[in-house]
């Protein structure tokens, strides 16, 4: 799923469990989770 | 005193450990309530083993450099008959059964415990404010933090309560304290010494290792904590034939006014003895935090799923809450993590080649205050916690070897560390260049 669609679902969840408190914690980690997955570690299974 | 100048006063007839352990008891006793550096002070045993080890020493059994010294013991670490605590509620009444394998070493070796020093709760933060006891104190100023997770052995250290200490650091938690608070910290190669015995973090990026005075210290209890017992003295690297590299790009970015003078200040009186600076770059540099964060949260998740469930209630609120967040790092960005882990492992790999260490500061501020949660920068508001990790991260997810000697003071006197990280696997070679670079800021 893309960071935004990860996003949503766990604030979703959080909220849920009654952890609102959690949205800026989890906006923090989603942008570490970009900085991530645009690095570009690792194989991908249509990589030459 | 140091650990090495107790070593010879004790054989010269003039100290003995129960006169320096009662030294440090007096001293926990008067500056303790202020500072909070200790959990749990274990006074009785302290002065019942200084005896014993008088008594050794008397009848010529010498155990080494570490004889009748008194050491603290980051509450991490399981000391048998003791709670290890973490600073944690969750951990009310676990008694641990048995010492850990580096305080048996320590035992070992001689040194007298003198108790559990205050930690960040389960070491899941560099400014130990979030603890079931209350934060630690800076010893030069308390409205300060200390750093942390290992803030309470650094001030146990720093302000003569114990003449060294053990601690941990997954991301910093030995050279950040250490930095803060004027002292050396040591946090050897990946692996080098057991993480057995003593409260998870991460189990990926975990290492323990000795705070002390200097960096002779430091060689010595760090030899004890390896279960060393014929160790060749430490000796310097000769300066004009040392080349040192600094990782400009990310690493000097972001630094206070007085970190970066300071820091360029030390170089050039490093330069003016011979020693050669040259500059590298760490390439995938910008993607540090990202990869430390997904390792870390992800392992801690791992080890504290069950009790999150059971017991949230008993974490301190700022620790629960990152925990709960740890949980929703998905398995792929855990890989993605572990692969840039690698990535970057290669990185410094490449620095080091040529060089003997790197060289850049160990924290890019000095101590902030307590309940900061923000310090601004060249006009920009920057996140404590990021601050504090940002400089030391690196070493723990490449496993290299990396250690903060103190390298000055800001104008209100504020401590100010200096890290070198050396190859992987040789540790004693980093503190052979830490030794020359000790003795050439303070000439």
């Amino acid at each position: 799923m893309t960071v935004q669609e990860w996003l949503k679902a766990a604030i979703a969840d959080a909220e849920r469990r009654g952890l609102s408190d959690l949205k800026p914690l989890l906006d923090g980690l989603a942008q570490s989770i970009t900085a991530l997955r645009n690095a570009g570690f690792g194989g991908r299974a249509h990589d030459r | 005193m140091t650990v090495d100048e107790f070593a010879r006063q004790l054989r010269l007839g003039h100290v003995t450990s129960a006169r320096a352990t009662d030294d440090c008891l007096e001293r926990i006793a008067s500056l303790d309530p202020a500072l909070n550096a200790f959990i749990h002070v274990m006074a009785a045993e302290a002065r019942r083993d200084a005896q014993a080890r008088d008594a050794e020493l008397a009848a010529g059994h010498d155990r080494g450099p570490l004889h009748g010294v008194p050491i603290s013991v980051k509450d991490l670490f399981d000391v048998a008959g003791t709670v290890t605590t973490a600073a944690s509620r969750v951990r009310e009444g676990l008694v641990a059964l048995t010492d850990g394998p580096l305080i048996t070493r320590l035992r070992q070796a001689g040194a007298v415990l003198m108790g559990k020093t205050n930690l960040h709760e389960f070491a899941l933060g560099p400014t130990n404010e979030d603890s079931a006891f209350g934060p630690t104190r800076h010893p030069l100023d308390p409205s300060r933090m200390s750093g942390g997770s290992s803030g309470g052995s650094a001030v146990s250290v720093a302000t003569g309560m114990a003449l060294a200490t053990l601690g941990s650091d997954t991301g910093g938690s030995i050279r950040i304290p250490a930095a803060l608070c004027g002292i050396v910290g040591l946090k050897p190669t990946a692996g080098e010494l057991p993480i057995e015995g003593a409260v998870p973090l991460s189990r990926t990026l975990d290492h323990t290792g000795p705070l002390t005075q200097t960096v002779t210290d430091a060689w010595h209890v760090f030899h004890a904590l390896r279960g060393d017992t014929v160790v060749k003295p430490l000796s310097e690297s000769p300066l004009d034939s040392l080349r040192l590299g600094v990782p400009r790009a990310y690493f000097c970015d972001v630094l206070d006014v007085e970190v970066r003078a300071v820091f360029d200040r030390t170089l050039a009186q490093l330069q003016r003895t011979g020693v050669t600076i040259v500059d590298v770059d760490i390439p995938h540099a910008s993607a540090l935090a990202a990869v430390y964060s997904v390792i870390v949260f992800g392992d801690a998740a791992a080890y504290h799923a069950d009790t999150l469930e059971a017991h949230a209630d008993r974490y301190t609120t700022p620790v629960r809450l990152r925990l709960e967040m740890a949980r929703y790092v998905l398995a792929e960005d855990y890989v993605r993590g572990l692969d840039g882990r690698q990535a970057l492992r290669r990185e410094v790999d490449t620095a080091l080649s040529g060089i003997d260490a790197l060289v850049l500061p160990t924290v890019p501020v000095p101590a902030p205050a307590i309940g900061a949660s923000t310090v601004t920068l060249n006009g920009k508001d920057e996140p404590v916690r990021n601050l504090l990790l940002r400089l030391t991260q690196l070493f723990n997810v490449t496993g290299h070897p990396a250690l903060s000697l103190p390298m000055g003071t800001t104008a209100e006197g504020l401590p100010m560390g200096l890290q070198l990280a050396g190859t992987r696997g040789q540790t004693d070679a980093l503190l052979h260049v830490a030794k020359a670079v000790e003795t050439a800021i303070n000439r």
